[in-house]
């Protein structure tokens, strides 16, 4: 083992995050088939690390290799990409959480490009060695902690691979299910020596364990060697101190260790929080089961449990976020129930993760909860000052949360809680992922705002040796408390030597370990079946295709289908919507104008002037309203709109016809809304004309008419809206919906952060995009279906033409709709900018300028530019062509061609706009 | 309720918002771009006419009917044959074909009111409607002038003086201008608000909140008021700088009223926003929401077709529509000059439509952060 090259070497490795030096310089060899860790506080950068080491994320400066190549190169990267296997930090962030457990493996499997039969062995022997085989159908959202890491780890190694690299992997898991994830591992690597575990961790004990460790700060390494190593060069008994004692004379200075004075006697008096028969029921769910504490002023109450027993359902009734379905909870001695905002202002909450707004700074959160609990205005600065200084966040003040690291951010959360000197603090899980130097500092705070300030602080939490600094805890499971007492009382009730053993027998007593973890008969099959399998992958690896590979495509878009079809609102959403969007737009964009508003004033009230206002208000295209009495009245009926149209006409006009005179009628239009202005126009010359016909008639005179102009509506001869409107609105809802969907699935898996796939799988952007656009593809051309059957025989509009053709062409330009939304999706950063995005991107374009009502011949400006090469202008064409013209492929080729360019054009925008590794 | 927290949690909002260059952006453009694209792209009243004559006469009076027809009314016209005239249209190059039949000159001056056909492709919307009118009314008065020189007056000498009020020139640059804005606007106080609350919602700061001594009431009208300045302060600075300045378009009416008309259907679009958003999910199902709801807003509010072109069930039922009595104050304020007497029914409109709007959201918000798990 001595003699292996180093699995991975670092070389002058410098790594920022804007100003934030996150690795300064770092040189390290990490040695092959070892399990090797990286201790040290968070924000050190050994998440950054490993995500280099992974090739997650971009090297900025010096040299990384991996199994002896460049990861610098995208060619090592895709080459070495299938031995390497990455969990993020996290719990289940890499995950689906809407599909199984199996559906998530399996996923994995295909990515990896491995067969059906050879995918079915290898997650049936991966989920019987995990445990979570009586699981397989749950969705990955509904598991626990533990089982959530376990899911991560299958899919992790569903590829056998040789360097597994595992990112803080026990995090807010509970001691027993991290107990069983070592198990896991240890056994896993008996059956595979030569792989080699990168593990990040703040976990010392788990530390203890690990073949060799590097130990870092502040960005560089410390010291690396094996544990007995770093011991033995500090002198310290435990890793924890050797760490402390390795870490730089400043730091160490600032390091004390927690010291518990013992409680008041007399503290016991008044009762800060009373549960009673708390109970949380959702649907048949019961959460939390008949609950019952009670909590002294100024006591630290631990709460300890596994994964989903309540604990956060609990604290979430206390704090009035939810209400209890039975029992009671008082705080201070009064009810908790959902208005109660005078309790709210004594009361601190975290919860647990991070929650605060991301887009702040440190001292705009600071202040904004300084606010809103109504501290007081002058005070703010002062209070924001010390609460800095008490929780070191002086430097930051002004930096955005999420540049900062882990452990610092959790200390942003409590300074928050802790602005308005509440009388009593709610931590669900406060130091989950904090390093053991922070999460000394901050219960020497704890400390001492229990026993200083008398603030009572309820705490949930994984840590043993946070637990037994509580004066009470509560151990609970499946929503009811097993135990509640003294940490030493547990511990001596179970006859064992510290808690850890006392809560894992606890929960064994309780059924926990039959239920999420594997039986020990397992583990020997399971080591059995992994190697056999192992082999079967190895030459599928040199076959991997490198650009292409259409099973790691369709990996993509199973998934993507898997989670449409778990979300049937948005499909049944997107095919009745558009199809009543049809039916409304059909019905009620109508160019023929009826019963438009006109009023005269007729200053000649003779039976000719009569007989012309009577020509026009006889027509249907317009109603009379009360005659105008002046210009006064004219002017202020047009103004506000009353009025289309008004005529005078003037005195003497009967007499002056009939001596031959020359006679003005004067018009008015409203012009505000310039279409309905033009068709008034048109309507008003033609009854003029009408008029002035049948009087030269009636007169005598020569025929009017020199010419007849006979005017023929072609493809739609009754002039019907609808006939003209239905293949036009068809590529327009045939763009926006398709666009939208595609549109969010790229930018959500950004923010959710499962696109760390892409990042370290052997899958490629083009796959991904791919892979991503079919699922929408086919949803788009169900609509079609739907939208064309309706239009046939609903709306009887006759399909005259080509339905090949036609169908021909939808594919195209829903392809090209959905490109659309993946290269809108794959420029934004979040899921807003996307929505809004393709809603400005589409909906202007595809109404207004692909000739839906103007054509795009007569367009000016930008907006023809942008028409003619809209592929919503060619797919109209196409769509009236062989709706209403009778039409077919010959005859509509050359609107085709745009169309094939649009898709690979869109494509590419979209390939080149996302990346393959984080920056 | 406290003032002051509607007032934190607001500029909350506003730095959220500022942090997010892309976001900035698109509003920019959907406020200066897309606002000129529209106006500029839209054809007057007769524009760029595309048509084909099929001249089987061939006599100065046919030549002088092709002439009549000049840019930038027409597209210069094409003279082709009858075998043509179908391909070209199927095609869809020509909008009108004329088809002059031969010996028409002889009949004309006969006063055998010989037949000219115009054929029409109807699949062309508005053009194919409006404009047959004008092309019937120029062949007319070709034939009539030409006829003129021969013949005696026929004609009563009644002239229809026909004056287009607050657009002279039916230029619908002016229009177009502002029904984009105003479809930018609603697009953007929508989206604002429901995403942003869905945020919140899938990155679990709501419920952060809520553990605050901060009501519901207090979380949604900070998010009203922060994202209706927003959208107000771009739709001002829009109308004043693209729509007046660059667009070059007279606006008859205060700017202020119109303003003040704004941010009442910000009110009604805001609250609309929040409530898509209790009712969608996912950011997804809203993204969805968002353009089945806009859709019609947009196309069905008189903005683009007149409303009384509509059949009467679907004008009705948009009146519920905040959009429709935006569109209607916009113009009669910005064209008509209308003052508050005559536009205060859709004020009032707004406020009902708003408040129902609101109340509706604030029941949905309650009632979905009670059943979060």
């Amino acid at each position: 083992m001595t003699a292996q090259a180093p699995v991975a070497r670092l070389d002058d490795v410098t790594l920022r995050y804007g100003r934030q030096c996150a690795l300064d310089a770092v040189t390290l060899d990490i040695p092959a088939g070892r399990m090797v860790g990286l201790i040290g506080p968070d924000g050190v950068g050994k998440s950054s690390l490993l995500a280099l080491i992974a090739g997650a994320r971009a090297l900025q400066q010096g040299r990384v290799e991996v199994f002896g190549g460049d990861m610098g190169r995208a060619r090592h990267r895709h080459a070495v990409g299938p031995r390497i296997a990455y969990m993020p930090q996290g719990l289940g962030r890499n995950l689906y959480p809407t599909l199984s457990i199996f559906e998530n493996i399996d996923f994995f499997g295909r990515l990896f490009g491995h067969g059906r039969a050879q995918r079915e062995a290898r997650i049936a022997a991966l989920l019987d060695s995990t445990g979570l085989a009586p699981f397989a159908g749950r969705p990955a959202g509904k598991l626990s902690g533990g089982m959530k890491q376990k899911l991560g780890l299958c899919c992790a190694l569903i590829h056998d691979p040789d360097l597994l690299i595992l990112d803080e992997p026990t995090t807010g898991v509970d001691p027993l299910s991290r107990r069983h994830f070592w198990e896991l591992i240890a056994r896993i690597r008996a059956g595979r020596p030569q792989m080699s575990v990168v593990v990040a961790t703040a976990y010392m004990e788990e530390a203890e364990r690990f073949d060799w460790l590097v130990a870092m700060d502040a960005g560089r390494v410390l010291a690396s060697g094996t544990p007995s190593d770093l011991r033995a060069r500090t002198g310290a008994a435990s890793l924890e101190a050797a760490f402390i004692a390795l870490l730089p004379e400043a730091k160490r200075r600032a390091h004390r260790p927690v010291e518990i004075p013992p409680r008041a006697p007399d503290a016991d008096g008044e009762v800060a929080i009373e549960a009673r028969d708390l109970t949380m029921r959702f649907g048949d769910f019961v959460a939390v089961d008949k609950v019952s504490f009670r909590i002294g002023r100024g006591e630290i109450f631990g709460f300890l449990g596994s994964n989903g027993c309540g604990k956060t359902t609990t604290m979430k009734v206390l704090t009035g976020l939810l209400t209890a379905s039975e029992g009671e909870a008082r705080l201070f001695g009064q009810p908790v129930d959902g208005d109660g905002i005078g309790v709210r202002r004594r009361v601190g909450y975290m919860s647990q993760g991070f929650s605060l707004y991301s887009e702040l700074t440190v001292r705009q959160n600071l202040e904004l909860h300084a606010r809103l609990f109504q501290v007081p205005e002058a005070g703010i600065a002062a209070r924001i000052a010390e609460m800095t200084q008490r929780f070191d966040l002086a430097d930051v003040l002004d930096v955005l949360p999420d540049n900062l690291p882990l452990g610092r951010r959790q200390r942003l959360s409590l300074a928050v809680a802790m602005i308005h000197r509440p009388e009593m603090l709610i931590l669900d899980e406060p130091t989950s992922g904090v390093d053991p130097v922070a999460r000394d500092s901050f219960w020497r705070m704890l400390v001492e705002l229990a026993r200083r300030d008398k603030v009572t602080i309820f705490i949930s939490t994984h840590f043993m040796n946070e637990a037994e600094r509580c004066d009470r805890i509560s151990l609970m499971h499946a929503g009811r408390v097993l135990v509640s007492d003294t940490p030493a009382a547990i511990t001596a009730a179970h006859g064992v030597e510290t808690l850890e053993d006392a809560f894992v027998d606890c929960l064994m007593e309780a059924g926990a370990g039959a239920a999420e973890t594997a039986p020990d008969a397992v583990p020997a099959a399971a080591q059995e079946t992994m190697p056999e399998a192992a082999p079967v992958t190895a030459p599928g690896r040199t076959s991997f295709r490198r650009f292409f590979d259409p099973r790691r495509m369709f990996s993509y878009t199973r998934r993507e289908t898997l989670e449409l079809r778990r979300d049937p609102v948005r499909a049944t959403l997107a095919l009745i919507g558009s199809v009543v969007l049809l039916f409304v737009i059909g019905y009620g964009i109508n160019f023929d104008v009826e019963d438009m508003t006109f009023a005269v004033l007729d200053r000649d009230r003779t039976t000719t002037s009569r007989d012309y206002v009577l020509n026009i208000s006889g027509s249907r295209y317009f109603t009379e309203r009360p005659a105008i009495v002046d210009y006064d009245d004219l002017d202020r009926r047009m103004r506000a709109g009353e009025l289309s149209l008004a005529l005078e006409i003037p005195p003497g006009f009967a007499r002056d016809i009939a001596r031959g005179r020359h006679v003005e009628i004067g018009a008015w239009i409203d012009g505000a809304m310039p279409t309905r202005a033009e068709t008034v126009q048109g309507y008003v010359q033609g009854m003029h004309l009408h008029w002035l016909q049948m009087q030269a008639a009636k007169a005598g005179l020569a025929p009017a008419a020199l010419v007849d102009i006979e005017t023929r509506f072609r493809y739609n001869p009754d002039v019907k809206s609808l006939v003209a409107m239905v293949p036009g609105v068809i590529p327009l809802l045939l763009m926006l919906i398709p666009s939208m969907l595609a549109a969010l699935s790229v930018v959500r898996e950004k923010e959710l952060g499962s696109i760390v796939n892409l990042y370290v799988t052997p899958v490629t952007r083009l796959e991904f995009l791919i892979g991503k656009q079919l699922p929408y593809v086919a949803l788009a051309m169900l609509n079609f279906l739907l939208l064309v059957l309706f239009a046939v025989f609903f709306f009887e509009v006759p399909l005259t033409g080509s339905i090949l053709t036609l169908t021909a062409a939808t594919l195209i330009y829903v392809f090209s709709a959905t490109a659309m939304g993946l290269l809108i999706s794959a420029a934004m950063r979040s899921q807003i900018a996307a929505i809004f995005g393709t809603a400005i991107l589409t909906i202007l374009p595809a109404a207004q300028f692909s000739g839906l009502t103007d054509p795009v011949s007569s367009l000016e400006g930008m907006g023809a530019l942008i028409g003619q090469i809209y592929p919503t202008t060619h797919y109209l064409t196409i769509s009236r062509g062989t709706f209403s013209k009778a039409l077919g492929f010959a005859d509509l080729q050359a609107a085709f061609v745009p169309l094939l360019i649009a898709v690979p054009v869109l494509i590419a925008a979209s390939v080149v706009l996302l990346k393959k590794q984080e920056r | 309720m406290r003032l002051s927290n509607i007032l934190h949690l607001g500029v909350k909002e506003l730095r959220s918002l500022g942090r997010d260059p892309v976001m900035l952006g698109l509003i920019v453009y959907a406020f200066t771009l897309a606002i000129y694209a529209a106006a500029t792209a839209l054809p007057e009243a007769l524009h760029k006419a595309s048509i084909a004559i099929v001249d089987e006469d061939r006599s100065p009076l046919s030549a002088r009917i092709a002439d009549a027809f000049y840019p930038p009314y027409f597209i210069s016209p094409v003279v082709i044959d009858h075998a043509e005239m179908d391909a070209r249209m199927d095609a869809g190059l020509d909008t009108f074909a004329l088809n002059i039949p031969p010996h028409f000159q002889r009949d004309v001056l006969a006063g055998r009111a010989p037949v000219i056909q115009l054929n029409v492709d109807a699949t062309r919307m508005t053009q194919a409607f409006a404009d047959s009118g004008y092309i019937q009314s120029i062949v007319a008065g070709e034939v009539a002038g030409f006829a003129a020189r021969y013949r005696a007056e026929t004609e009563l000498p009644v002239e229809l003086a026909l004056r287009a009020r607050f657009n002279p020139g039916l230029d619908k640059s002016w229009f177009g201008s502002v029904m984009e804005v105003i479809n930018n606007v609603t697009l953007l106080a929508i989206v604002l608000t429901g995403a942003a609350l869905i945020r919140e919602r899938e990155h679990g700061t709501i419920e952060h909140l809520l553990a605050m001594p901060v009501t519901p009431f207090e979380i949604m009208t900070a998010k009203l008021w922060a994202m209706a300045l927003v959208v107000a302060v771009a739709c001002g600075l829009s109308l004043i700088f693209v729509v007046q300045g660059l667009l070059a378009v007279p606006i008859e009416g205060s700017v202020a009223l119109f303003l003040a008309g704004t941010l009442f259907h910000l009110f009604a679009a805001t609250s609309m926003g929040i409530f898509l958003a209790t009712v969608a999910r996912s950011m997804p199902q809203f993204g969805l929401l968002i353009i089945l709801v806009l859709v019609p807003l947009e196309m069905l509010s008189g903005g683009m077709t007149p409303r009384e072109s509509m059949p009467d069930m679907i004008r009705t039922l948009m009146l519920v529509a905040p959009n429709t009595h935006f569109v209607m104050l916009a113009q009669a304020i910005l064209y008509r000059g209308a003052g508050f007497s005559v536009v205060w029914p859709q004020f009032l409109a707004l406020a009902l439509i708003g408040t129902v709007l609101f109340a509706a959201a604030l029941a949905r918000f309650r009632s979905t952060i009670s059943s979060m798990a």
